[in-house]
């Protein structure tokens, strides 16, 4: 019997079928691949002290951790979303250890299975992929990206 | 996957600290830390106004057992609303007196998280980690974060450039020959 990797398919071919979490952001979804994904809790108390990094907006105590809530709307819509129900923990890789992010979303979030497709060379760094799901073409995100700070104009023009 | 537990430290130390406030603001720090708390009321002859430093949130220095110590203005510092300063911290191992609100009150730290990585700005000077007490979190700060080196740096030629002028104005001559007065 040949194995399908000895028969060399196409790339397209070879794709399987990987779990995503939906989330929605106002209008719009978007997915995570669910090994990134800890849990969805509900909204609690954020904690405010003062900082300088734009992309975050406090802290919430989760299961005896400070986990720090980070704001993707801005960057995935072009504006703040101030209804938010829940919040996506999501397991971020930084250099040397991983840590967990609390994402605020806006609606119930959903488990399933899809093909992934690999992102095109226009796509946005945030952009690790796309599904297609109920007839729309959804971009998977990568958390890396998606929660690096972006420079400023001042600093990009330096 | 769900969010683990944290993990239990094999024995949690508990570490005095300070509570105290901002412009409005919660921040603890080490009782260790603290030399001495004195009001604003008791430096105001002792006080030396620093100009052109260009630290904004440096006004005035302190002599204080032959070192200078510079008054940090915690409000300016964390970019919070202006408040009138009512004591200051006098820390020690640093050249730090810090200008605060008020002193909320002492407890005790048994866990102490370090900044979550996704802080990313300044704050990682600022702050030796986070802790959480009384379902609150409140920033710890480190008394090393308030100056920089190259704050330092300025604020003591800002010193020396006054002293400069002020032995230079006590050294002038009238123009009769006669020192100045």
């Amino acid at each position: 019997m040949t194995s399908a990797s000895q028969l060399e398919l196409p790339s397209e071919l070879q794709q399987e079928l990987q779990s995503v979490v939906l989330l929605r952001l106002g209008d719009r979804r978007f997915a995570i691949a669910a090994n990134q994904i800890s849990e969805l809790v509900a909204p609690s108390r954020i904690f405010r002290f003062p900082h300088r990094s734009s992309n975050v907006e406090g802290v919430i105590l989760r299961r005896g951790r400070i986990v720090p809530v980070c704001e993707v709307a801005e960057r995935l819509l072009g504006k703040r979303i101030l209804d938010r129900r829940f919040y996506l923990i999501a397991l971020r890789r930084y250099a040397s250890q991983s840590e967990w992010i609390a994402l605020p979303v806006t609606g119930e979030c959903e488990l399933i299975n899809a093909e992934i497709t690999a992102p095109g060379e226009d796509d946005a760094p945030h952009v690790s992929g796309w599904i297609s799901h109920d007839g729309n073409v959804i971009e998977v995100l990568n958390v890396v990206a998606l929660t690096t700070p972006q420079p400023s104009n001042d600093e990009a023009r330096s | 996957m769900r969010l683990a537990p944290r993990p239990k430290p094999a024995a949690l130390k508990s570490e005095q600290i300070i509570l105290f406030r901002v412009g409005g603001a919660l921040f603890a720090i080490s009782s260790a830390s603290v030399q001495e708390v004195k009001s604003v009321d008791s430096l105001a002859g002792a006080a030396a106004e620093i100009k052109n430093s260009g630290i904004k949130k440096v006004r005035h220095a302190l002599e204080r057992d032959d070192q200078t110590l510079f008054v940090v203005n915690g409000t300016m510092h964390f970019s919070l609303p202006l408040t009138p300063g009512t004591l200051v911290f006098i820390l020690y191992e640093t050249r730090t007196a810090l200008l605060i609100d008020r002193i909320e009150k002492m407890t005790s730290m048994t866990h102490l998280q370090a900044l979550p990585s996704a802080f990313s700005g300044p704050e990682r000077l600022w702050y030796r980690g986070l802790t959480a007490l009384d379902q609150t979190v409140v920033p710890v700060v480190s008394p090393d974060g308030f100056l920089t080196a190259d704050e330092l740096f300025l604020l003591d030629a800002a010193v020396a450039e006054k002293s400069a002028l002020q032995n230079a104005a006590a050294n002038a001559l009238t123009p009769q020959g006669e020192p100045a007065k």
